[in-house]
């Protein structure tokens, strides 16, 4: 094993632990503390793929913001913030089975598909992923209009919350 | 190479060559010399730090007419010390009904997320501990964890003054990163680059000359990113007692406090690295690399020396006041500015430094100038609305 696949397999094993906590603790406010983990645990594995562009953007986006306003929204709505309910409902069975299924589903698929037993080809030394990343998204060949058009449905979306929660006087 | 020019890799090489000696495998010895080379850095910082609480205590004292710590050792050097001591015997209380782990974890991020920010910072030409090309990004990304370690400390201690101070502080970063990373945006404009090297590297005229509009609103949005007066909202004693960080005693509370006070340089240093050109004086960096690390440091000091002034000189703002402050008039001036700084840039792409500089500085004056006349407007209407209303009210 290289150095590389041995931090993947700590940084994807934290994650999934992260991840797991995340629907089996009683505390809701645990609950968002152990999702935090389980983002940041992707943004590892952004960077372990030389994507530090995305990697640093998930810190910010969903632990410096997204993850804050859960934190919040938790707080300021639950009365008691220890989740009395119980973990499973009727439906678990179900549940199990449609993940499992999915699981087996790609476990098969990625099988068939080569690229998982071969290495990378290392980036030429010269090759900025960032600028490549900026270039495609204002360049009309690549991804202008759907840059575009999402952030328009973003401001949309964003008028749209702030004329539901304004105060008609 | 000459020692002067590049001390760290001339101290590694020769680690290596040691390393290698003693039949090390070259990777561990890699490894370890990269251990080595964060600990003398982080050693460095806490060392300064240590410092900075007599700096901040005998700043303070300056400016409100006292001598402040002067018993121990020459000028009271040796306090800090003192403190540490005390800290360390202090009794380590937990209250009860808290979420120990979080509680215990949250002091360790604070700290973390300040000494993280100094993994991007140039200290020198050959001296920085990783060239990210999206270091502007990385700063903002590690203040996300300091906001995180707030809301841990805030809720996990099991007090509604923690709580209450934790949700002012969170809010107020919240609303203040905005501006910041526009900001941070505008050096990215000029040095056409993200990475923090590239930005010091790049100013051969200091960005403040370029856009002093954006240092002002930059160390705005800082300071109420540290949380210091007048954004302090957060601890304000005499409703809150001291927010988020109440129920902290001794050495956990010694970590927040000496993170705030490494935070506040670690802004000023930000400050000097991204308007005044970093480790850059006249060529003095070229000399030696422990005379740009010196220039580096005396920036810092200047900036975080005009946080200090700031603080103890204006009285804390309410909290809506503040809010609006941000949403209503520093996040549109923010924008605003990006826009004009992005046009003017493709503008004057071509023309020769002076016309640059020149056009870039008049046009931060106009944007300037034009929102303080909006500001102003808006407050005049908003006076003469409530004066009408108190006169109707006396009338009825």
């Amino acid at each position: 094993m290289t150095v590389d696949q041995i931090i993947f397999l700590i940084v994807a094993a934290i994650t999934l632990f992260a991840a797991f906590s995340v629907v089996t603790t009683g505390n809701l406010i645990r609950a968002a503390f152990w999702l935090i983990g389980a983002l940041f645990g992707v943004a590892a594995i952004f960077a372990i793929l030389h994507a530090s562009f995305l990697a640093v953007v998930q810190v910010v986006v969903y632990v410096g913001a997204i993850a804050i306003l859960f934190i919040f929204a938790v707080m300021l709505t639950r009365k008691d913030m220890r989740d009395q309910g119980a973990q499973l409902n009727r439906n678990w069975k179900f549940g199990a089975f449609l993940s499992a299924l999915v699981f087996a589903g790609l476990f098969f698929l990625l099988r068939g598909w080569d690229g998982v037993s071969k290495t990378a080809a290392a980036f030429p030394s010269d090759f900025d992923a960032v600028a490549a990343l900026g270039g495609a998204l204002v360049s009309p060949d690549a991804y202008v209009l759907p840059f575009e058009v999402a952030s328009v449905l973003l401001v949309a979306a964003l008028v749209g919350a702030v004329y539901v929660a304004y105060n008609h006087k | 190479m000459d020692f002067h020019k590049d001390p760290l890799q001339i101290a590694a090489n020769w680690l290596f060559g040691i390393l290698a000696g003693w039949g090390v495998a070259d990777l561990w010895a890699q490894v370890l010399i990269g251990f080595l080379g964060i600990f003398l850095l982080i050693a460095l910082l806490m060392v300064v730090d240590i410092l900075l609480v007599w700096v901040e205590r005998k700043v303070v004292s300056r400016f409100q007419s006292r001598i402040g710590p002067n018993r121990v050792g020459p000028f009271g050097l040796i306090q800090p010390f003192a403190d540490i001591i005390k800290l360390l015997i202090k009794e380590d209380t937990t209250p009860e009904g808290a979420d120990r782990a979080l509680y215990n974890l949250a002091p360790v991020l604070s700290m973390m997320s300040v000494l993280i920010l100094w993994a991007v910072v140039p200290l020198a030409p050959t001296i920085l501990g990783v060239d990210l090309n999206i270091g502007v990004l990385y700063i903002i990304g590690a203040g996300a964890i300091g906001t995180l370690s707030i809301i841990m400390a805030g809720w996990s201690s099991n007090n509604k003054y923690s709580l209450l101070g934790a949700f002012r502080e969170v809010a107020v970063m919240l609303s203040f990163e905005i501006p910041m990373l526009t900001m941070m945006l505008i050096p990215t404009i000029f040095a056409g680059s993200m990475g923090i090297a590239a930005i010091t590297q790049a100013q051969d005229v200091w960005f403040f000359f370029l856009a002093p509009l954006a240092a002002i609103i930059f160390l705005i949005a800082a300071i109420a990113e540290l949380g210091r007066a007048p954004f302090d909202m957060g601890e304000a004693e005499s409703e809150l007692i001291s927010g988020y960080n109440i129920e902290y005693s001794g050495m956990k509370f010694g970590m927040f406090y000496a993170g705030e006070l490494l935070h506040a340089f670690t802004f000023g240093s930000f400050w000097a690295i991204l308007f005044f050109g970093g480790y850059r004086f006249f060529g003095l960096e070229k000399v030696s690399a422990f005379l740009a690390i010196a220039v580096l440091l005396f920036k810092a000091f200047i900036g975080y020396w005009i946080i200090m002034w700031v603080k103890y000189t204006l009285l804390r703002i309410r909290i809506d006041h503040m809010l609006i402050f941000n949403w209503k008039f520093l996040t549109p001036v923010a924008f605003a500015l990006l826009m004009v700084t992005a046009f003017m840039n493709a503008l004057l792409a071509a023309s020769p430094t002076w016309l640059y500089v020149s056009g870039m500085f008049l046009s931060n004056v106009l944007v300037a100038w034009i929102s303080l006349e909006l500001a102003r407007f808006a407050a005049h209407k908003e006076r003469e609305k409530t004066e009408n209303a108190l006169t109707a009210d006396a009338r009825r």
